[in-house]
């Protein structure tokens, strides 16, 4: 069969496909796309260059240099979470698995001005250890440290979840197959099933930072809104918002929409190398075999 | 920590793994959530139970639970269409479409919650042409469900996504060669693939909604009773200075949460070993 | 990969500089919402100040959020040297902890409170429901928008104002008030989450027939949607809104601070100060500045929560806490 007679064997019908697509657009056109429109017609309501003085402004700078450094310090330790967690679920089998994995979840449920709440009452002067931290001179809350951590809370289940499903779709044959070849466990990871998670990896990633970048109720209740110092741009904009500048806020806010937008370039441009790099060891291959 | 049952595992890491995802989940969850359980221990169980089954607490558990549910309803199906079109089928402007549906976790959900309510309100781009009709969206219950709907979005579609491109062509190839009808090769072959990636996304759909506070209350109307979700009274707590009233209600919607995530995940892996044996039976032979 | 790191390393570095290196000693103010225009102004005034009477620049940084929120969050330990509030009941609430002087209101002249302000209502272009005093707003039909009378700060002097009006009626008591509040809070088609989303649903969302708020929130309402848009209305009587200020005591010892924050806070209640208020449209509480801004500043009768309540530390447990009036309002239905 050519390849065009079996992606024709192989898709719906057409009248299937257009309906699809015009209910898959049509939601995301009123649940996206709209919201979307709205933010950018709202931070251009007064035209450009009030936009531009909106993002030129000190605070709002040191409140994007603080939103992507806690990015970048939560993100590793997310991956090296979430990769380990699903491995050990999806390739062995143990007692407490469903468990192990509500627990996971369960970060998700428990309210943002929760999370933050939780770690004020551990770490805050009123706190289990605040007097202790406090006695040492150690900062938690109301400074970095409890952005991260809040934030480490908010997005922990981000790569695991996105990886469990996908690692149990492709179960453990080939990895069992490597490791009977003789492959060190390292080299069967980073040959083998690396390859094989990447996307899961990459979505998982592409979630996390867009939900670090944009959490707003959490990192609120810990980080005590000082200007230019633990101010992040979420909180940036519902304070710009609450003291009437809306031109200000939306600015803010379509910042963080195309910040997420530029991971997706990112994940855009690692698809296409990728994609390039397949392609030319397909064509040495060829090659070497001519 | 040998695996409690079963043949001894033939792949490495299982102890480092599990030890590392362990440690990582006691420091993170564990611990702090059971300085919440020792806050909420400082009440007794007579004022436990009546700040968590008085008359507004229940509405709210009800406003709350029922909302997140028909949200994660909604992008269950919904999230399956956007998930198949994006990875299946190309149009223009596909890239950019891909790229906005996370964009409910990089909006601030305060901005959220104020755009939402400005479209659906009686003025907005869409409250316009449904307030006529004698829908009321924006500070009416189903506002809550819009709020929710659109917070849980990326999940069902980002984890169907990976799923879908990994089905290989070929497998449905063979079913259509075999003379499978594109709905056969879907109930019998894709559907098992996709269930355990359309489970996990409701799941996270769904709990990711039940917490959620910021763009509710922008969109909800909070009229006691009818449209006061949990968090909200939380924060109604916190606002009277009463920590410990407001753990207890934390306590009560991580409980329930809990209970409901533990049942759909082990009726999951209940049905994927399930399965799991089939497929290998039908192997086998 | 050595890049990745390199670059890694370049963003920490970025991160760690914007922390600030303190040389100069610093104050920490943390306030309410929508005081930062008033302190955007009111810093460099005092810093210029300080220079002139000490010879020395100070470092000023401001927090803002919702008030009660904001004392929860100093009684957790942020590091406030002053507090400047919207309410006396978040004052009190870091009274009880330790952390202000018990007595802080009688610190500072005027009850500790620089400037004042009351509420108001704003209604659309020309009055078209003709809303003139309280009993308008609960007239059959007519949709008052308030912010949340539980949670906000805004929404509960909405509700007090609201309660000493009908207690001030002839035979007024506390059964026909709390029957008034119920009334005007069934005109309420929503609570707002805030005092800013109020005034957005109200002026942008078109939804409701009068909104009350801050005297001093109506400039800014103007400033953002155009001053002919709506119209203010002073109703007979209203309440007078308090903004309590206090020294944080264990900070200032810790950081030795108690001379330049004592000097900070004084130093609004000098004329330079006091017309930084009036300029922010929050009464100043110097009769002389009053006087020069009587135009944007008409005579109205109020009360206090002291006066009508006994001040916050009754009002609050009263009227807002669980089984207040406010929740009674809602069982009995």
């Amino acid at each position: 069969m050519s390849d065009a007679a079996l992606r024709r064997a192989n898709a719906e019908p057409r009248w299937l496909r257009h309906l699809l697509l015009a209910v898959g657009l049509g939601f995301l056109f009123i649940f996206l796309l709209l919201p979307l429109l709205a933010v950018f017609t709202e931070a251009f309501s007064a035209g450009w260059r009030a936009y531009l003085r909106a993002l030129q402004d000190d605070e709002a700078r040191s409140a994007v240099g603080l939103t992507l450094l806690v990015a970048v310090l939560v993100l590793p330790l997310n991956v090296c979470f979430g990769v380990a967690a699903a491995w050990a679920i999806t390739k062995f089998d143990f007692r407490g698995k469903s468990l192990l994995i509500t627990l996971i979840d369960l970060p998700f449920a428990v309210s943002p001005v929760v999370v933050g709440l939780v770690f004020l009452l551990i770490f805050g002067a009123q706190g289990l250890f605040g007097p202790w931290l406090a006695a040492n001179g150690i900062k938690i809350v109301f400074a970095l440290p409890a952005i991260v951590l809040v934030t480490m809370f908010i997005t922990l289940p981000f790569v695991a979840r996105e990886l469990i499903p996908l690692m149990e779709a492709q179960g453990k044959e080939e990895e069992e197959a490597a490791v009977s070849l003789g492959a060190p466990g390292w080299q069967m990871f980073r040959r083998v099933t690396l390859p094989n998670i990447r996307w899961g990896l990459l979505y998982g990633v592409i979630l996390a930072n867009a939900r670090a970048m944009g959490e707003f109720g959490a990192v609120s209740v810990v980080s005590g809104h000082i200007r230019g110092e633990t101010n992040t741009l979420p909180l940036h904009v519902e304070i710009l918002y609450n003291e009437y500048n809306a031109v200000g806020a939306f600015a803010s806010a379509s910042v963080l929409a195309l910040l997420a937008l530029v991971t997706l370039a990112a994940k855009a441009i690692v698809e296409w190398r990728m994609r390039r790099e397949t392609r030319m060891l397909t064509a040495n291959l060829a090659a070497e075999q001519n | 920590m040998r695996p409690l049952f079963g043949p001894a595992p033939l792949l490495p890491g299982f102890r480092l793994a599990l030890g590392c995802a362990l440690v990582y989940l006691s420091l993170l969850v564990l611990l702090p959530l059971s300085g919440l359980a020792f806050k909420a221990s400082q009440l007794t169980v007579a004022e436990f139970w009546a700040i968590a089954s008085g008359e507004r607490a229940l509405a709210s558990y009800r406003v709350t639970f029922g909302a997140s549910l028909l949200a994660a309803s909604i992008n269950t199906v919904f999230g399956l269409i956007v998930a198949w079109i994006l990875v299946r089928y190309s149009f223009p402007g596909k890239r950019l479409i891909d790229a906005l549906v996370d964009l409910p976790f990089a909006l601030p959900t305060a901005v959220a919650g104020i755009t939402l309510a400005t479209l659906y309100a009686g003025n907005g781009w869409i409250g316009r042409y449904l307030e006529p009709l004698g829908l009321k969206i924006a500070f009416a219950p189903p506002g809550i469900v819009v709020a929710l709907t659109f917070i849980g979005l990326p999940f069902v579609v980002r984890t169907l996504q990976p799923v879908i491109e990994d089905i290989e062509p070929e497998v449905e190839e063979a079913a259509a060669s075999l003379g499978a009808s594109r709905l056969q090769t879907f109930v019998r072959v894709l559907w098992p693939a996709l269930l355990p990636a359309l489970v996990t996304g409701f799941t996270l759909a769904f709990s990711r909604s039940i917490g959620e506070y910021g763009s509710v209350i922008f969109i909800a109307g909070n009229m006691p009773l009818i449209s006061e979700i949990t968090p909200l009274l939380i924060i109604s707590k916190l606002e009277q200075y009463d920590v410990v009233g407001a753990t207890a209600l934390a306590v009560v919607m991580l409980i329930i949460s809990f209970v409901m995530l533990f049942v759909v995940n082990g009726l999951q892996w209940w049905a994927a070993t399930r399965h799991g044996a089939r497929a290998a039976g039908g192997a086998r032979r | 990969m050595s890049r990745f790191i390199r670059q890694l390393c370049a963003v920490l570095a970025l991160g760690l500089s914007a922390l600030p290196v303190v040389a100069e000693p610093s104050l920490l103010n943390v306030s309410y919402d929508v005081a930062r225009d008033f302190y955007k102004d009111y810093n460099p005034l005092f810093q210029k100040h300080w220079k002139a009477v000490a010879g020395e620049s100070v470092e000023l940084k401001q927090s803002h959020a919702g008030s009660s929120k904001q004392v929860r969050a100093v009684a957790d330990g942020l590091e406030a040297d002053v507090v400047t509030m919207n309410q006396a009941s978040d004052v009190d609430f870091l009274a009880d902890k330790g952390l202000v002087s018990k007595d802080y209101a009688r610190r500072f002249p005027n009850n500790a409170s620089p400037y004042t302000s009351t509420m108001v209502f704003i209604v659309r272009k020309g009055n078209p429901r003709a809303i003139r005093d309280w009993p308008d707003l609960v007239k059959p039909g007519v949709q008052v928008i308030l912010p949340h009378p539980k949670n906000t700060g805004n929404g509960r002097y909405t509700y007090l104002a609201a309660w000493g009006f009908a207690l001030g009626q002839p035979a007024g008591n506390e059964r026909t008030a709390q029957d008034f509040v119920a009334r005007l809070l069934q005109n309420a088609p929503l609570f707002a989450a805030g005092g800013r989303d109020a005034t957005t649903t109200f002026m942008q969302r078109k939804i409701g027939d009068v909104l009350v708020s801050f005297e001093s929130e109506a400039e800014l309402i103007a400033r953002e949607f155009g001053k002919g848009e709506f119209t203010v209305v002073y109703p007979s009587l209203s309440i007078l809104t308090e903004f309590p200020v206090a020294i944080v005591n264990p900070v200032v010892d810790r950081k030795g601070t108690r001379k330049l924050a004592q000097a900070y806070l004084e130093y609004l209640w000098s004329p330079a100060g006091q017309e930084n208020a009036a300029q922010n449209y929050l009464r100043p509480r110097s009769p002389e500045m009053l006087k020069k801004y009587a135009e944007q500043f008409p005579p109205i009768r109020t009360f206090t929560v002291d006066e009508v309540f006994g001040g916050w530390s009754k009002a609050f447990p009263a009227h807002f806490k669980d089984g207040g009036s406010f929740d009674q309002i809602y069982q009995k239905k």
